[in-house]
C-alpha cells in the first residue's frame, strides 16, 4: 500500500499544475477563518458573523465541514487530470507494462484520493478547534466533543466524490470531458428529482433521489444555515416552518459506501475490460 | 553466436499457446504458438499490420486474449510480477513529459520495486547521461527511444522486448539504436525484436518468428528458415547449351533468366567446385560464377506469398 501511495504521490508531487491545484486548496480551505471577520450592517445594526454562534461548538462541525465540502471542486481536477494524463501521455500502458498490475493501479489511486480526503479531514479538524475555542461561547469538552460525527461525514464525503470523478476519469480518459460529464450528472439529478416532485410527489422524488450519488453525497451534510439563532428567530416570527433534518444517519452513510465501492470497482472492472 | 548445446536444459522464458485475439470480426492474431528460450535472440517478423504489436501487447498484460494463453518462466508467477523481470519498450516512447529523464526512470524503479542506483549507468549505455536532468518534453524522437530503451534495461532483465525500435528515426538514429542493440545483445541478454524491417532482424537475431495476418508462418532459427541449398548465379557466352546443362542437372529446382544472368536454384546440395567441374566437362566455360545463400529478404517474401 505505501508503494501504491508512494508511486503515486510521485508522479503528482513531478506535475506543476498538480501541485499548485493542491495548495490552493488548502490555503483557500484556510480562508473559512477569515468568515469571523466579516462585519456588515442590517439598518443600523452592526452584525458581526463571528457573533451570530457560527463558531459555537458543536455547531462550528456542521458549519465548517459544509463550507469546506464547497471547496472540494479543486481537488476534483487534480483527481480527474491525474487519471486522464495517464491516458493521454499514455503512461497506463507503460506503468502496465513495467509490472503494474490494472488492480494496483486503481487501488494507488484510490489510496491517493484516501489520502487526500483524510489530508483534508484533519485540516478541517485543526483549523475548527483552533476557531471554536477563539470564538465559541461553550468550550467545556463534552460540548467540544458532540456532533464531531460531522467529521466522519466530512470524510466520506470527499472520498465519495473523489471516487466519483476517478470513475469519470477512467471512463472518459480526458479530462475536461470527464469534469463535464459531471456538470451534466449533476443537471440529469435535478431534473429528474424536478420531474418526480412534478408529476408524483415531493416525498417519492425525495426517496428515489437521496439514492442518487451527488444527491446522497449532499445529504451526508445538509445546509447549515438553518441552524443560525438569527435565521431561527426571524422564521419563527414568520411563522414559517423550515425544520430540516440535519443530523447524519446510518443510510446516508451507507448509500455513500456503496457508491464509493461500485465507482471503484466499475473503474476497475472497465480498465480490465480494455485493451489499451 | 547464441547457440544452445542439445545437452543443457533450455530455459524457456515465454510460451504461448493457441493465442487469439479478434477484433470485432478482424482475426489480428489466429492460434498463435511458440516458445522463447533463454539466450537467443528472436525476430518478429511481418509486414504492417500482421498482429506483431498485438501479441506483444497480449504478453504484456495490455490486450486482453480473446483466447489461449501464455506463461512467463514456466507460470511460476503472476503475470505483472513476470513483467518486473521483463524490459519492454512497445510502440512509441510513453513517460511523464513534466519529469526528468532520471525522475522518469527513478519511477521505473519504484514500479519494478528495484534500487535506483543503476539509473546513471543505464542513461550512460545509451549515451543520455548529459540530458539527465532535462526535462522529457524537451527530448527528440531518438532520445525519447533511447531514454525507453534505458527504462527497459533498468532491472537488468531477462528479456528485452522491442517493438520496431527504430520506427520513425533517422539514419543516424536507426544506427545508434542498431548499435545498441547489438551491444545488449553480446551480454547475452535475450531479445525478442518485432519488425518490418528485414535486414534489422537479419543483423541481429537468431531465431524468428513470421507471422502474416495473424497467422505464425515459421518459427525457428534464422539459418533453417528455409530448407533451400542457396542459389547460383551463372553467365557464359554460350547461353543456350548452359540452360540445357543446368536442365538436365538433377540438383536444380528451378532456373530464372535475367539480362542474360541466369539464376539456379538448388533443390539438393551442390557446391560451386562441383558444378564448375560439370559445366567444363560439358564444354561450357563460365565467365560468371556466384554461389549465394537466399537472403532473409528473399525467403521472407517466398513465405509470405505461399499463402496467397
Amino acid at each position: 500500500m505505501l508503494r501504491l501511495l508512494t508511486i503515486e504521490f510521485y508522479k503528482l508531487k513531478h506535475s506543476r499544475s498538480s501541485k499548485v491545484l493542491s495548495i490552493a486548496y488548502f490555503v483557500i480551505l484556510s480562508f473559512i477563518a477569515l468568515i469571523a471577520s466579516i462585519e456588515f450592517n442590517i439598518g443600523d445594526i452592526q452584525v458581526r458573523i463571528a457573533d451570530q454562534g457560527i463558531f459555537n461548538f458543536p455547531f462550528i462541525w456542521h458549519f465548517n465541514t459544509w463550507v469546506a465540502a464547497t471547496l472540494k471542486f479543486f481537488l476534483a481536477i487534480v483527481i480527474v487530470s491525474m487519471i486522464s494524463n495517464e491516458y493521454s501521455n499514455r503512461t497506463l500502458k507503460q506503468n502496465l507494462i513495467d509490472g503494474l498490475s490494472k488492480k494496483e493501479f486503481i487501488l494507488s489511486k484510490f489510496y491517493t484520493v484516501v489520502a487526500f480526503s483524510l489530508l483534508s479531514t484533519v485540516f478541517i479538524l485543526i483549523m475548527t478547534l483552533i476557531l471554536g475555542y477563539s470564538f465559541s461561547d461553550y468550550t467545556e469538552f463534552s460540548i467540544v466533543t458532540r456532533e464531531m460525527e460531522f467529521l466522519v461525514a466530512y470524510f466520506l464525503k470527499l472520498v465519495g466524490f473523489f471516487s466519483f470523478c476517478l470513475f469519470l476519469g477512467v471512463l472518459v480518459k480526458r479530462s475536461a470531458f470527464a469534469l463535464g460529464f459531471l456538470f451534466v450528472w449533476w443537471i440529469f439529478e435535478n431534473i429528474t428529482y424536478g420531474i418526480l416532485r412534478w408529476k408524483i410527489s415531493e416525498n417519492l422524488a425525495d426517496t428515489v433521489v437521496q439514492f442518487f450519488p451527488l444527491e446522497s453525497m449532499k445529504n451526508l451534510i445538509n445546509l447549515p444555515f438553518q441552524r443560525l439563532s438569527f435565521i431561527e428567530t426571524a422564521a419563527n416570527q414568520l411563522q414559517a416552518d423550515i425544520s430540516i433534518d440535519y443530523a447524519v444517519h446510518w443510510y446516508e452513510v451507507a448509500i455513500v459506501s456503496v457508491w464509493i465501492f461500485i465507482f471503484i470497482y466499475t473503474s476497475y472492472a472497465l480498465l480490465k475490460k480494455r485493451d489499451l | 553466436m547464441y547457440v544452445n548445446s542439445k545437452n543443457t536444459l533450455l530455459e524457456t522464458i515465454l510460451t504461448l499457446n493457441n493465442l487469439t485475439k479478434h477484433y470485432g470480426r478482424v482475426k489480428a492474431v489466429n492460434d498463435l504458438s511458440f516458445t522463447i528460450e533463454k539466450g537467443n535472440v528472436y525476430g518478429i517478423l511481418g509486414p504492417n499490420g500482421s498482429g506483431k504489436s498485438t501479441t506483444l501487447g497480449m504478453v504484456l498484460n495490455v490486450v486482453n486474449a480473446t483466447s489461449g494463453n501464455y506463461t512467463w518462466f514456466d507460470g511460476s508467477d503472476t503475470t505483472h510480477n513476470a513483467l518486473k523481470k521483463v524490459g519492454a519498450i512497445i510502440e512509441r516512447p510513453n513517460f511523464y513529459p513534466y519529469m526528468t529523464a532520471a525522475q522518469n526512470l527513478k519511477l521505473v524503479c519504484t514500479i519494478k520495486g528495484i534500487d535506483p542506483s543503476k539509473i546513471d549507468e543505464k542513461l550512460e549505455t545509451v549515451h543520455l547521461l548529459d540530458r539527465k536532468d532535462s526535462k522529457f518534453s524537451t527530448f527528440s524522437l531518438g532520445m525519447k527511444q533511447r531514454l525507453a530503451i534505458a527504462s527497459a534495461l533498468l532491472n537488468d532483465p531477462e528479456i528485452l522486448i522491442l517493438d520496431e525500435p527504430t520506427n520513425g528515426l533517422d539514419p543516424q538514429g536507426i544506427h545508434q539504436i542498431r548499435e545498441i542493440i547489438k551491444k545488449i545483445a553480446s551480454g547475452g541478454t535475450t531479445i525478442l525484436l518485432a519488425s518490418h524491417l528485414l535486414d534489422e532482424v537479419e543483423k541481429v537475431c537468431s531465431h524468428v518468428v513470421i507471422i502474416r495476418k495473424g497467422v505464425k508462418l515459421y518459427a525457428g532459427p534464422v539459418d533453417e528458415l528455409n530448407a533451400s541449398h542457396g542459389f547460383f548465379e551463372l553467365r557464359c557466352e554460350k547461353h543456350q547449351e548452359l540452360l540445357k546443362a543446368l536442365e538436365a542437372h538433377p540438383d536444380f529446382a528451378s532456373l530464372k533468366e535475367e539480362n542474360g544472368l541466369i539464376t539456379a536454384f538448388l533443390q539438393n546440395p551442390l557446391s560451386a567446385q562441383e558444378l564448375n567441374r560439370y559445366l567444363f566437362d560439358q564444354g561450357i566455360v563460365l565467365s560468371h560464377l556466384v554461389m549465394r545463400k537466399q537472403s532473409l529478404e528473399e525467403q521472407f517474401l517466398q513465405l509470405t506469398s505461399q499463402l496467397n
